[in-house]
């Protein structure tokens, strides 16, 4: 039943790479891996780390991109988060945000609770998710080929954009990301609305 | 069936150019006919950004993200739909996130169909249980007042406020 | 400190589970809950469900109770606050329906974002007509579930089981 595909891309470089070159974009995690990954990219106070609410993060990025229109919002978060939040993909659909990329990194599995499969290694398609929601860009990333290919186009390509990046379904290192949810929404309010917002 | 019961008195009106007044820029729905014609309203005003949801815990998530990144928002549900919002009031609370919902009730008031009654009756203690903070209205030249104060209650002292607008002043209480 | 005991008990549930004939077992995964998972997915006549949100389970065991099944759900604290709404159904339906909780964000928890959804658990049940059932030593969790099922699937109530953070156990943030 399920896929026995093998990946190779590492889920940590991964989004490390992709955030080398992030300019001025702000960034929502997912729960799970994605906050570390992130935070460990750089703490940078444009991120916002959702360390709960599974199934949240594509619309607490849809909120903030119909807030910013001038700056690109990333969403970085796994397949089992955003399975618990699907219609979202079907709302974002319909209101086409031109500066919203989501990035899913896909491990197949939930990884933070002792990698029980999710349906993406079953015969779920997430990209095709996206496409028959009307995502105008989307793409599926295997290699690091594919990957540095698709870096400018998260940036770049009018949204919503939307992407799979297939990893092993090795965790990497937690770290001590920041938690305090006071804490980190009211830096990234300040560092991407202002003070007075 | 909206168009014909829509009236200047409704006290939508009202509510609409409190939105306005205070900056309300999104709000976020799903269809129900306890709101229909303050949804219409905002709907048809192209300063603010009507969004329709598949379910209202999305709505909870664009209202954290609306105030993340500098902008007031408005969720609008029926009683129904609280139940689908727990778990995302979680980042509401943690976060402490100004959050204004109005929420027209189903279930109590002259209800003739029964499953909407279970939801309805759990609607506020779900809401308090999130630490949710509940203003009651069930006459209609009441509704503005009591919005303005949950919208001070929200923007003003970073709050998560809900008005309950009772099934016998909303849209879908007035149904035969 | 990582998960501890959840062998020793998860297994006398289970056996509890397969007496009171359970046929479907609903889940998205737990730690808390991973032993007990692995079972449903070895045994031959319980078929497992892996959903994306909790409120498909609701949703499949109202249908498994409908057509004749019984089942039970496992969810995490968190998860009980995205099933509120279909519990209507159950409620208004008087569905028997069974559920086993573990509790997240009270008992030592690292994680701040877990800690509301945790202590509004036990409310919202109670506030959606679910009677629940507490489970604080791993010694006395069989037994609270055998208490439940009975009450749920012989009583025709909706029953919950939180099983207690002090139970499963708790890991550090950064770990």
């Amino acid at each position: 039943m399920t896929q026995k595909l093998k990946f190779s891309l590492q889920r940590r470089q991964v989004v490390h790479q992709i955030l080398e070159n992030r300019g001025d974009a702000a960034v929502v995690t997912g729960i799970g891996n994605a906050v570390h990954d992130v935070a460990s990219a750089n703490d940078d106070a444009k991120n916002m780390y959702l360390a709960g609410v599974m199934g949240g993060a594509c619309m607490v990025a849809f909120g903030i991109a119909l807030a910013q229109p001038g700056r690109r919002i990333l969403v970085i978060t796994g397949d089992g988060e955003l399975l618990a939040g699907i219609g979202s993909l079907a709302t974002i659909g319909v209101e086409q945000p031109k500066n919203l990329s989501i990035i899913v990194i896909d491990n197949q599995a939930y990884g933070a609770t002792g990698n029980q499969h999710t349906h993406t290694g079953r015969g779920v398609d997430l990209v095709g998710i996206a496409k028959a929601s009307n995502f105008k860009n989307t793409a599926l990333i295997t290699n690091k080929k594919e990957l540095q290919a698709q870096i400018p186009n998260i940036y770049q390509k009018p949204g919503p954009y939307f992407a799979v990046v297939k990893v092993v379904s090795k965790s990497s290192p937690r770290i001590n990301a920041p938690k305090d949810g006071t804490y980190v929404s009211r830096r990234f309010r300040s560092a991407v609305a202002g003070e007075g917002a | 069936m909206v168009g014909k019961r829509q009236n200047k008195s409704h006290w939508s009106v009202g509510v609409h150019k409190l939105f306005k007044e205070i900056g309300i820029k999104q709000i976020a729905y799903v269809p129900d006919g306890g709101l229909a014609q303050l949804i219409k309203r905002c709907q048809a005003d192209r300063s603010i950004r009507s969004v329709v949801l598949t379910t209202e815990e999305e709505g909870v998530a664009q209202m954290a993200g609306a105030w993340l990144g500098g902008q007031r928002g408005a969720l609008l549900t029926q009683s129904g739909g609280v139940g689908n919002c727990i778990n995302m009031l979680s980042m509401i609370q943690e976060c402490r996130i100004p959050l204004l919902s109005l929420v027209s009730m189903r279930g109590e008031w002259g209800e003739t169909f029964p499953w909407q009654v279970p939801m309805g009756q759990s609607t506020v203690p779900a809401l308090e249980a999130a630490n949710v903070i509940v203003h009651h209205v069930s006459e209609a030249e009441k509704v503005l007042e009591t919005v303005h104060a949950a919208a001070k209650l929200a923007f003003d002292a970073n709050r998560a406020v809900s008005v309950i607008i009772s099934q016998r002043i909303s849209d879908s209480g007035r149904k035969g | 400190m990582a998960v501890k005991k959840k062998t020793s008990w998860s297994n006398a549930v289970f056996k509890i589970l397969k007496e009171n004939n359970i046929k479907q077992i609903a889940y998205v995964p737990d730690a808390g809950h991973t032993s007990l998972i692995q079972k449903a997915i070895e045994d031959n006549i319980v078929n497992p469900v892996s959903l994306t949100s909790e409120q498909e389970g609701i949703a499949v065991l109202s249908g498994a109770w409908l057509g004749g099944d019984a089942g039970a759900l496992l969810l995490q604290s968190s998860g009980v606050g995205n099933i509120i709404n279909m519990l209507g159904m159950v409620n208004e339906c008087r569905f028997p329906l069974l559920m086993l909780v573990t509790m997240r964000g009270e008992w030592g928890e690292f994680n701040p974002w877990q800690v509301p959804m945790g202590q509004a658990t036990q409310v919202v049940l109670e506030a959606s007509g679910v009677i629940v059932h507490r489970a604080e030593e791993p010694q006395d969790i069989a037994e609270t579930v055998e208490a439940a099922a009975k009450l749920a699937f012989e009583g025709g109530r909706m029953v919950a089981v939180l099983i207690g953070q002090r139970v499963v156990g708790f890991k550090d943030w950064a770990k």
